[in-house]
Order: structure tokens, then sequence, then C-alpha cells
């Protein structure tokens, strides 16, 4: 690897920076913005863009990239929801079909991209139509999910006084923390960043590149199947349109986050920090309340812009270094 | 993705020149099969007919419908073929589209102005992007994908975030008028089509485009400007896109800002794979980009003439995607051929 993680994480400080800015600038202009409940909401209004980005992450990590978690999201919603108010099965048996489903698809992409050698740019994009395709296919209008389970666990908080904690955020911290002790003490985890600093090295030092190739896709799956999941949660329904361009979104926030698109730097934590800005950006804009939504966009494009120009510069410090 | 790509075919040596059949090959057996297909089970697909001198069909519908997706890929073509890719071309489409009707609701100016200026805007973004990779060194992907997500946002900021509809016989025949029989977008796009392979084949510009796909820094040391041709080619990719923003919009005489042209940039990077340009660039196939999209949308009228659920056209699209990828694998042809080996012998 050309950098070392210590120097990597330059971007990463930059986004901490950019984020405690815009979080100081928004709660001195908005009345109302520093309360705890407005920092719980980036959590929980963010929580399965922010897990999608999770798994997101560690594709761009090793240097390839994931087009179909948005519409992995709305697949493994509708799912989720045709299972428990169609065939009555109970909720956490179809939360895990879910889920290994999401992880099927996601490794079935890995090994096409392994062992016939395609681009993940196509692989991922016929993974995005037809995890589309297959939701529609099995429900073209949303479902409400009415189970007695389902109901508590969308409306379930953690109680800390102060501050009420939904689930959907918890598993949004939960994913975070896991991911992130995988990134960075696992085996698995280093493989990753030793193939996206350079595959060729990788295999030249004996490193499993294609069965790690292979686990990247899947989690990724497993990833944007558990946001599927705590959408249905968030919105207690499955949707087979949810999420549709959620995975330029969580791309945005991972390379905001500091994560480069070339592979080899970046990490979960900066993701988090990432979909924490989007969080700041959208509830600054409805606090403004004359500013439209298309506003968000725009703001989201410039900070990327911005993120993108500071990792350049980041770069050149680490070549001269 | 492209270094570890780029690293990989680095090592392996230089590709050879094809003496194998055509490479318009296989996408043109893709579509007839395709065509094959309907002249066999959908009764009236080939059924061409004529009213007040314009031609009406499921075949002139194909042609018709995927004249955006064409002149897009003529672009994207140009771009993959540099070893980028244009993420941005269906916020471009939505951008020129909102700026038109904008212009042509609130000022006096005519139809081919108005349509200038949209062009020059469409111009201007794809300049953008050109700088971003070529002067910035951005990776392409990142680079106009800035350009997509703000681009939605500065086409509804236009539009100031409502449908903006407006009467203009002038306007609506760019995407609804016919000329020579034919829907007016086919026009557009063959002319387009021609420049296009005029400037890129006739000129050394088609060499410089392959050089700087194959080898940049070789290329530089030849005394290519690459910097100067990727800027070329993005700003061209816009001025397509402008050009297939203006289509939806004149057909349903008003600019969508949300859903002018959305995912359409993944349909045009499908058809410049599908007509047999590699996402690894140094080599492209204007005719072949075209060729593939005649194939989705002929695939996408197949399915609904066909009587299909419309649900399963993005399922059945999936499994084409996957399929020409394949046939274009190293490996899979190599697996293929192992596998027919063995049963022969």
């Amino acid at each position: 690897m050309k950098f070392s993680l210590q120097k990597g994480s330059g971007p990463f400080y930059a986004t901490l920076f950019v984020f405690a800015l815009l979080y100081a600038g928004a709660a001195l202009h908005f009345p109302g913005f520093a309360a705890p409940g407005v920092f719980v909401d980036f959590f929980s209004d963010n929580a399965f863009l922010g897990v999608a980005a999770v798994g997101i992450t560690f594709v761009l990590l090793s240097g390839g990239i994931d087009l179909s978690v948005g519409a992995m999201i709305g697949f493994t919603s509708i799912v989720v929801a045709v299972l428990i108010g169609k065939h009555g099965v109970n909720p956490f048996v179809a939360i895990a079909v879910a889920l290994a489903l999401g992880t099927l698809l996601g490794a079935a992409m890995g090994a096409l991209i392994r062992y016939f050698a395609l681009p993940p740019f196509l692989v991922t994009l016929a993974g995005m139509f037809f995890a589309r395709g297959m939701g529609f296919v099995i429900s073209v209008e949303s479902l409400s999910i009415n189970h007695p389970v389902y109901t508590v666990l969308s409306e379930w908080k953690l109680n800390l006084g102060a501050v009420q904690i939904p689930l959907t955020a918890l598993i949004l911290l939960a994913a975070v923390a896991i991911a992130s002790y995988i990134a960075k003490y696992t085996r698995f985890g280093r493989n990753v960043y030793a193939l996206g600093g350079n595959t060729e090295a990788a295999n030249l030092m004996g490193l499993p590149v294609g069965p790690t190739q292979v686990r990247i896709y899947a989690f990724s799956g497993f990833c944007s199947a558990l946001a599927g999941v705590v959408y249905s949660i968030y919105s207690a329904s499955g949707n087979p349109s949810a999420g549709s361009g959620l995975e330029l979104d969580a791309i945005a926030a991972t390379v905001i986050g500091g994560t480069l698109l070339t592979g080899g730097v970046g990490g979960v934590p900066g993701t988090l920090v990432g979909v924490l800005i989007f969080g700041i950006i959208q509830t600054g804009i409805t606090f403004q309340g004359n500013l439209s939504s298309w506003w968000t966009k725009i703001a989201v494009g410039l900070l990327l812009l911005l993120f993108v120009l500071l990792q350049k510069f980041f770069m050149r410090g680490a070549a001269k270094a | 993705m492209s270094t570890t790509q780029g690293a990989a075919s680095a090592i392996q040596p230089a590709p050879q020149k094809r003496k194998g059949p055509s490479p318009l090959l296989w996408p043109l057996a893709a579509l007839a099969l395709l065509l094959a297909l309907n002249l066999a089970f959908t009764p009236g697909f080939f059924h061409v007919s004529v009213k007040d001198g314009r031609l009406f069909g499921s075949l002139i519908d194909v042609l018709n419908r995927a004249a955006p997706v064409m002149l897009l890929s003529l672009g994207m073509t140009l771009v993959i073929a540099t070893r980028g890719v244009d993420l941005s071309v269906g916020a471009v489409m939505a951008i020129t589209g909102a700026l038109a009707a904008w212009l042509i609701t609130t000022s006096h100016a005519g139809v081919p102005a108005v349509v200038c200026m949209a062009l020059g805007l469409a111009l201007v973004c794809g300049l953008w992007n050109g700088v971003l990779v070529a002067f910035l060194d951005i990776q392409p992907i990142v680079a106009t994908l800035i350009l997509m997500v703000a681009g939605r946002g500065i086409a509804q900021l236009i539009t100031n975030g409502q449908i903006i509809t407006f009467e203009n016989p002038g306007m609506a025949f760019i995407g609804g008028g016919f000329f020579l029989g034919l829907p007016f977008p086919v026009t557009i796009v063959a002319v387009t089509l021609l420049i296009t392979a005029l400037l890129t084949r006739r000129t050394a510009l088609g060499l410089f485009i392959e050089s700087v796909g194959n080898n940049e820094t070789a290329s530089r040391y030849a005394g290519v400007n690459s910097a100067m041709v990727k800027v070329a080619v993005y700003a061209f990719c816009g001025l397509c896109a402008g050009l297939a923003g203006m289509i939806p919009m004149s057909d349903i005489k008003g600019a969508d800002a949300n859903n002018a042209g959305l995912y359409l940039e993944l349909d045009a990077i499908l058809s410049v794979v599908i007509g047999g340009t590699s996402l690894d660039g140094g080599r492209f196939q204007l005719v072949g980009s075209i060729i593939g999209a005649l194939i989705i949308q002929t695939l996408t009228t197949t399915i609904l003439s066909r009587g299909v659920q419309v649900e399963f056209t993005l399922v059945v699209k999936a499994l084409v995607v996957l399929a020409v990828c394949l046939l274009q694998s190293e490996g899979f042809r190599q697996m293929a051929g192992r596998h027919f080996v063995r049963k022969a012998a």
C-alpha cells in the first residue's frame, strides 16, 4: 500500500471539522437546532442510508463500486412486508430471509466480478435492475406492515433520560461499530485495504484476493438488505421503489467521509460522519423554511466537490512526504 | 475501480489487433435475434403504415423512442473510449430541458435561439466535467457524480420546482414533428452520428481519443495533448446530452426537472457496452452503440407489446446485461470453450 492508514486519516479529520462547523453554524443560526432530539434524528432519519453506506465503504475501499444498494432496499423491504402481511410469516424469520437473500445476491455479484473479471460497474448495475425488477414483480404497490412485533420494533426507544433513541438509530450505530472493528482488526478487513491499495501486490503477497472480493460484495449485499429491514421498521411498510437513487447518496456520503474511490484509503467512521453531514444539510434546510428541498442536492454536490478537491490536496501532501 | 483494472491490464500483453469477425457482429446478431423473435411471436410488429406521408408502426416507434439514448450513447462512447464515464448526462438533459422550457415561456427569443442557448449550457456542463477530469485529475465517476447529484437541483432551480409547460409549435416539432416521413428525432440522431463519425474517423481525432484511452502517458509522450482530448470528449458528451434533453421536453411540451432523463445515463452506458466498446477504453464503436440503444429499446417495446407484466422489464434487462457482459468476458469464453471441448472428447 502506498499510504499508511495514519496518513490516510487526514480527510477524515477534515470531514469531522466540516461536520462540527456545519453543526455549530446551524445551532447558532436556528433556535432549537441544538436540541438533543434533533441530533438523534440525524441518526434515525438517515439510518437506512447509513447502513447501506457502511457496506459501500468496504466496496469502495477495495477499489470496486456497488450500484445495487438502493434497489436492494426496495427489494428486501417489500420481501419482508409480503412475507409478514400476505403469508403470515414470523417477522424475525422474514427478516432473516431478507438478510439471507441480500447476502446471496451480493455474493453472486462478487463471484461474477471475480471469476469472470467483469467490471463491477456493470455487474452491480445488472444487480440493481434485477433487485428493483424483482421488487416490482413481488408487489407494485407499497404495503404497510401491521404486526404487533413490528409495532413494538418501530415504536421502541432506548430511554436515556434526556434523549430517547429509536431502534433504527441503534442499528446504525451497531453496524458502524461492528464494521469499524471488522475493517481495522480482522484479517478480512486488512485484506480489503490491501486489495484496494494494489490488487497485484495483494495477489503476489499471497492474500486470498478472490474469496475476499466475493466476501466484500456479499457484505455489501448484507448491509443493503439490513438497510431495507431498517427502512421497513422506520416506515412500518415495504415499498418496492424505496431507496431509488440512494446508491449515489451512499457513495457521496462515503466519499465525503474520506474514503477514496481508488481504494485503499478511508474508513467506516468517516462514512458515519458523511451521513450525518447529509442529515445536517437536510434538517438545516427544513429549519430554514423558505429554502426549497432541491437546495439539498446542490449543497451535497458542492460538498462532494469540496471533499474531492480536499482529498486531492491531502494525497499530494502524502505523496510529497 | 479503474486503477486496479489498469494495473491488471498493464501486466498483460497489449491486445492484438482483432482479425476475427467485425466487432459489430455480436450486437447485430442480438438485434436480429430480437427482431426475429418478434417476427415469429408478435403479430403486427413489422407492420408499417403510411398516414399523411408519415410512417407509423412498432419499428418506427422503436427508432423514435430510442433517440434520446442513441444521442447520449454517441457522446458516452467517446468518453468511455478515453477510459472515462459520464454519469451526469441524465441530469444535463434535465437542466437543458428546463432552461429551454423556461426561456420559451418567459422570453421572446425564437426557437433556434432558445435551442442554441440550451445547447450552450449543455456544453458548459460538459466542459465542467472535462476540466474536473482532465486538469484536476479527479476520477471520472466521482467528477461526473458531482454534476449528477447537483444537476437535478439546478434544473429544479430553473423551473422553480414546477413543471413548466408551453404551447409552441416550433418547439414541439423537435420531439413530435416528422421529417422525410420519419419522426424528427431520428433525423437528429442520423445527423449527429454522421458528424461524429466524420470527425472521429476522417480526422486524427478518433486516433487521439483511442490512444488516450489505451495509454495516456504514452500518448502524451507521443505529443497528443491528452488533457485537451479529454476536455473535448466530455464537452461533446455534454452537448449530446443537451440535444437529447430537447426531445422529451419538446415531446411532452414541458420540462419535468425530476424525471427528465432519469436513469438514462445507465441506459446510455449499457448501450455503449452492448455495442462492443469496452469500459477499459482504447477502442470505440459508434455504430455499435447505436445498435446497443436499439437493442435496449426493442427489448422494452417487445416486452410491452407481448403483454408481459411491465414489472418484468427490469429483470429481463438485468439478465440481458449479464449475458452481454459474460459473452464479452475472456474468462467465460474460455470456460465455455473448455466445457465444449470436454464434451466433444
